[in-house]
């Protein structure tokens, strides 16, 4: 059972400023919270092929060896974070499947499952001025000769730290930030923003 | 007004208006304030640095020595790049500028970009080799520091190719166009740093190159002769560019002095705008200028020409402009912060880049290739003898104000090298970083000691190659962006019942929550009489939490921190504490056994990063061997405290159906239930030393939980508490800080806390016990003080001594770690670290203040419930 009524995400208090830019960029931006997600943090080791091909099994997806690169199955992804760890990202509320789905694919190999859904919220930032926008405070290329959809990466946005996610050649980027920093890093965008768009 | 009534780019349908000094003056559109200036017939712009001396508009460029003027909050900029805009408010600088005491308003921020060509210098090699980049498909990016594409071509020829170049790139996607803005530094990997300046502020560029292409031109350079400084002594490129580019005549009367065949054009465009040509002194022809006189206000009126050999008469002309070109240095700030070598080109006078580098190229001027400026044959000259040997008014330095007379006498001085000339006299540290004056030092130097310029070389060109403001290196990281405020799920509570907040590290953390004009000590009073006698409630979400998994989980443990967990059976807690190899605490923290291999360790506040980083950098150098898997997950769990007499009912309310008698649910004790459909893990645990709970659930559900707990208290007069109660509880319980009590040369055994080192294992740390040092008898321990005056409070950090006297020197034991007023003890106290503390109980110490001694007596650390009755109740 969800208790709908008591979740609150990090970014709950921003959708009327993201609302308000969103509309002022007249369609060049937007921004917005995707809040509660399903994030489970996978560690296996990458030569493990019994262990892969068991959450390919599971889940639809390997978990991807390749760094900065997002498996993807309808509405689940992996994003790769390092040679042996990769966050599996689900709608809400997918936290028990997707663990125990993990768990029975790691079975006795070495591995670890931990559930980090509330350890980071997402921000979508999409729109023609997005790449510009996250130019202000991201030194990585998110140009599309660098960076497309099905590719990550983990950087700094501002000061705050990030896994940026391209999910659309709009484009469209998520970007997931530690709760703690969401509305730091929520301020610095719209703060950013007056200038970008 | 000395206006042309044609020519120039310049919006003549737009007239601008501004002050210089508090007159009013107009210009045009696309003036700049020198060519303003000019064309007001404003000779004088400011004074000099150190002689006072007049000074007036000296070039065209970025490379102005003399004429710096304060516009708005701006201290010092050169009016050859300010761009009049109308409402312009200017002041001449005399020598000095003064910072405004008002914050800059101005809007500054950052942009990264990644290219894989930048091309540096818009001028023809610049954009020559920008569209051949771009026609290849590449990204490219144009920086040039004027405000329109075009370098020296704008100031006369080749205006349908630049149009057309111009045109071709700005319908090109891949390319970029960035005018006003200056590439100032090049550094590893051809990341290039570029300062825009933009209307309301200035953008820091950072740009990440493949390959840079410097177009950067050249600079020309002055002849050196006596009263050398007048205002209307001007490069001869200058004349050129106000005359062709703004329409303006910076003169009536003019004077030529050079050694090459540059100043041929000038000399057909001061036709073209019936200036008067009085002369043409060229060293090649033998003369040379060795004077100049001078008008009422400071300014030039008249040239003296001399012979260079032999006793031939010197003859005076009259005139007010004087161009002079004594050649052409390429720019090579770039190349050579991009370590590319240099070297002295004796034909060309002047040192150039020796050979491209293999990601850097260099074009045009910059590069060696002076044709566009038409240099020609050049004689290398550098210095024009006066009439007699008075050096003082051959200025080397306009910006510095330095002369020849004080190159003279820093070779008199035993100096040598041009690095060293540079610092005994200053020249090339002026904000225009002697982009005129560097290599002429070097030449004067060549001069003097006779050697060649070549052998004498330049000082090492370093970034920024213009000045860079804070603001702009500051950007948006100001005000509350200035650095991350890392907020918990439960804030928006605490900020709506008004709760003043504390810096722990990058957390805002509740300090006190004061209530109908408390003062912070009741405030502090109240919060701490609630915990010792009711019940308290407090965000715990901070602390640093760490996941971790595998079948070596417990092996990991053992020999990290220095107590042991193999009897810590699943569902319980265990304090640990955590030394580096010196043996020093490093860290502590609980440690949760959750399931079959399985742990979850907390960390302090201010410490979850560090630990994280420790344990990751055994696991993935040292103990490659061992399955363990380390995940942060500080940010998922929120926590809050529950701590007094009182809070099992609190609990008990939320969970009726959780048993929660010290017999179901001992101390330590920790195990996951549900409220109101969320999940919640429960811990019996205190850092106040009274019955206690750590409630945590997904912080998506912190604030939920907290207003429960809040709920659920209230009949019993919950208080919410701050770090500052928790602080003094924490201390009277004797429970140490991390970085409060310990600085990084704490063992242990100096805390009292040898009961948690084990003897029976191997852990980081356990070796240096062993040194002779960690055993020594004197080391400091931690003891308790209580001021022989209960209303005292010893301030923390106040060092303490065995002699009852203020007068120094006086031997220390020790210093003051924590200090308090306790409700609890109903008098002040301490913690601190003394000399063989512990052998000192019962003691008298002294903390020496200013005006005053402070006694206090020492006692053991604990203060509260030594028997742990309240927290095992």
């Amino acid at each position: 059972m969800i208790a709908e009524a008591t979740r609150r995400s990090p970014l709950s208090d921003y959708a009327d400023r993201f609302g308000a830019l969103s509309e002022a960029s007249t369609g060049t931006l937007a921004i917005r919270e995707v809040p509660f997600l399903t994030q489970i943090n996978f560690r296996a080791n990458p030569s493990d092929t019994e262990v892969l091909a068991a959450v390919q099994h599971q889940l639809g997806f390997t978990p991807p060896v390749e760094p900065n690169t997002v498996a993807t199955k309808d509405d689940r992804s992996c994003i790769w974070l390092g040679p042996d760890e990769s966050l599996v990202v689900a709608p809400p509320d997918q936290q028990q499947l997707i663990r125990a789905a993990l768990r029975s694919a790691l079975g006795d190999h070495p591995g670890a499952v931990v559930d980090v859904s509330a350890n980071r919220t997402v921000i979508e930032v999409s729109g023609s001025s997005s790449r510009e926008l996250l130019a202000h405070g991201c030194s990585i290329d998110l140009d599309p000769r660098s960076i497309g959809p099905g590719r990550c990466a983990q950087s700094l946005l501002a000061k705050a730290q990030v896994i940026i996610q391209q999910t659309a050649t709009t484009p469209s980027f998520l970007v997931y930030v530690r709760a703690s920093f969401a509305s730091y890093l929520a301020d610095w965008l719209l703060d950013a923003a007056a200038t970008a768009i | 007004m000395s206006r042309l009534a044609t020519g120039g780019r310049l919006d003549r349908s737009r007239p601008t208006s501004f002050t210089f000094n508090g007159k009013h003056l107009s210009g045009f559109a696309g003036d700049t304030l020198a060519s303003a200036l000019l064309a007001n017939d404003v000779r004088v712009v400011g004074t000099s640095v150190t002689q006072h001396r007049p000074r007036g508009i000296f070039s065209a460029g970025i490379e102005e020595p003399n004429a710096l003027v304060q516009v708005g909050p701006d201290p010092m900029l050169r009016a050859t790049q300010v761009e009049i805009i109308d409402g312009l408010d200017a002041i001449g600088l005399d020598g000095r500028s003064r910072l405004s005491a008002e914050p800059d308003t101005g809007r500054f921020d950052k942009l990264y970009a990644h290219c894989e060509v930048l091309v540096v210098g818009a001028g023809r090699a610049g954009l020559t080799a920008a569209l051949a980049a771009a026609q290849g498909g590449d990204r490219v990016i144009v920086v040039d520091e004027q405000g329109e594409l075009g370098g020296r071509l704008l100031s006369g020829g080749w205006d349908d190719w630049l149009k057309d170049t111009v045109g071709q790139l700005s319908a090109m996607p891949d390319v970029r166009l960035l005018t006003r803005a200056t590439a100032f530094g090049l550094y590893d990997q051809n990341l290039v740093l570029i300062a825009e300046r933009r209307p309301d502020g200035g953008r820091l560029h950072q740009v990440r190159a493949r390959r840079v292409v410097l177009a950067t031109g050249a600079h020309e350079r002055p002849l050196i002769f006596r009263n050398n400084d007048r205002p209307g002594v001007m490069l001869a490129g200058a004349v050129r560019t106000y005359v062709n580019r703004y329409g303006v005549t910076p003169g009536r009367r003019a004077v030529i002095f050079t050694n090459n065949d540059s100043a041929q054009a000038l000399a057909n465009d001061l036709h073209r705008a019936a200036i008067t040509l009085e002369a043409t002194v060229d060293v090649r022809a033998g003369e040379a200028i060795v004077d100049t006189r001078a008008s009422a206000d400071g300014s030039l009126s008249g040239v003296v020409i001399a012979p260079l050999v032999g006793n031939g008469r010197a003859r005076e002309v009259e005139c007010d402009l004087l161009g002079v070109s004594g050649g052409f240095n390429p720019t090579v700030h770039l190349f050579s912060q991009a370590q590319g070598r240099l070297r002295y080109d004796a034909g060309l006078a002047c040192f150039v880049p020796e050979a491209s580098l293999p990601t850097v190229e260099v074009v045009g001027a910059a590069s060696g290739d002076l044709s566009g400026r038409g240099q020609g044959t050049i004689m290398p000259y550098w210095l024009v003898p006066g009439e007699d040997d008075d050096w003082s008014m051959h200025f080397v330095d306009l910006e510095r104000d330095v002369t020849v007379a004080d190159v003279r006498r820093a070779l008199g001085a035993g100096m040598r090298s041009v690095e060293h000339v540079k610092r005994f006299t200053t020249i090339g540290t002026g904000s225009d970083q002697g982009k005129t004056a560097g290599i002429n030092e070097g030449a004067i130097v060549a001069t003097q000691l006779g050697q060649p310029v070549g052998a004498v070389g330049v000082t090492t060109f370093r970034p920024p190659y213009v000045p860079v403001s804070f603001g702009l290196i500051a950007g948006r990281n100001r005000g509350d962006l200035f650095d991350p405020i890392r907020l918990t799920s439960i804030h928006p509570w605490h900020v709506a019942h008004d709760a003043r907040f504390e810096n722990v590290g990058q957390w805002k953390r509740p300090w006190y929550f004061p209530r109908d004009g408390e003062d912070m000590e009741a405030a502090v009073r109240r919060e701490c009489h609630a915990v010792r006698e009711g019940v308290g409630v407090m965000d715990v979400s901070t602390l640093g939490k760490i996941d971790i998994q595998g079948p070596d989980g417990l092996k990991f443990l053992n020999r990290l921190y220095t107590n042991a967990f193999d009897t810590l059976p699943i569902g319980m807690c265990r304090y640990g504490l955590l030394c580096k190899a010196d043996g020093m605490v490093f860290d502590d923290g609980v440690v949760m056994h959750l399931g079959l291999d399985h742990y979850l360790a907390t960390t302090t506040t201010g410490g979850a990063a560090a630990v994280l980083d420790w344990f990751e950098e055994w696991l993935q150098t040292e103990w490659t061997d061992l399955q363990v898997h380390c995940t942060s997950v500080t940010d998922h769990w929120a926590g809050v405290a529950v701590a007094g007499p009182n809070a099992r009912a609190v609990v008990s309310a939320l969970f009726p159906s959780i048993p929660l008698d010290t017999a179901s649910f001992p101390f330590l004790a920790v195990r996951d239930a549900e409220l109101k459909g969320f999940p919640v893990r429960l811990h019996r645990i205190t850092f106040s030393g009274e019955l206690a709970y750590e409630l945590w659930t997904p912080n998506w559900y912190g604030l939920a939980l907290w207003e429960s707990v809040i709920e659920a208290g209230e009949p019993l007069g919950i208080t919410p508490y701050g770090t500052e109660a928790m602080h003094v509880l924490r201390a009277e319980k004797g429970y140490i800080i991390v970085g409060q009590e310990t600085d990084g040369t704490v063992t242990p055994q100096d805390l009292g806390m040898g009961w948690i080192v084990s003897k029976k294992k191997e852990f980081i740390g356990k070796r240096s016990f062993r040194r002779a040092d960690t055993s020594r008898p004197d080391r400091r321990h931690l003891v308790g003080l209580f001021p022989v005056d209960g209303n005292e409070l010893l301030p923390e950090g106040a060092q303490l001594s065995l002699e009852s006297r203020t007068d120094p020197p006086i031997a220390m034991v020790g210093y003051v770690t924590s200090s308090y007023r306790s409700t609890t003890l109903g008098r002040t106290f301490a913690l601190a670290l003394v000399e063989r503390g512990r052998e000192r109980i019962g003691e008298t110490v002294f903390a020496p203040m200013p005006d005053r001694l402070i006694a206090a007596t020492v006692t053991e650390p604990i203060f509260w419930d030594k028997e742990n009755r309240r927290r095992d109740s």
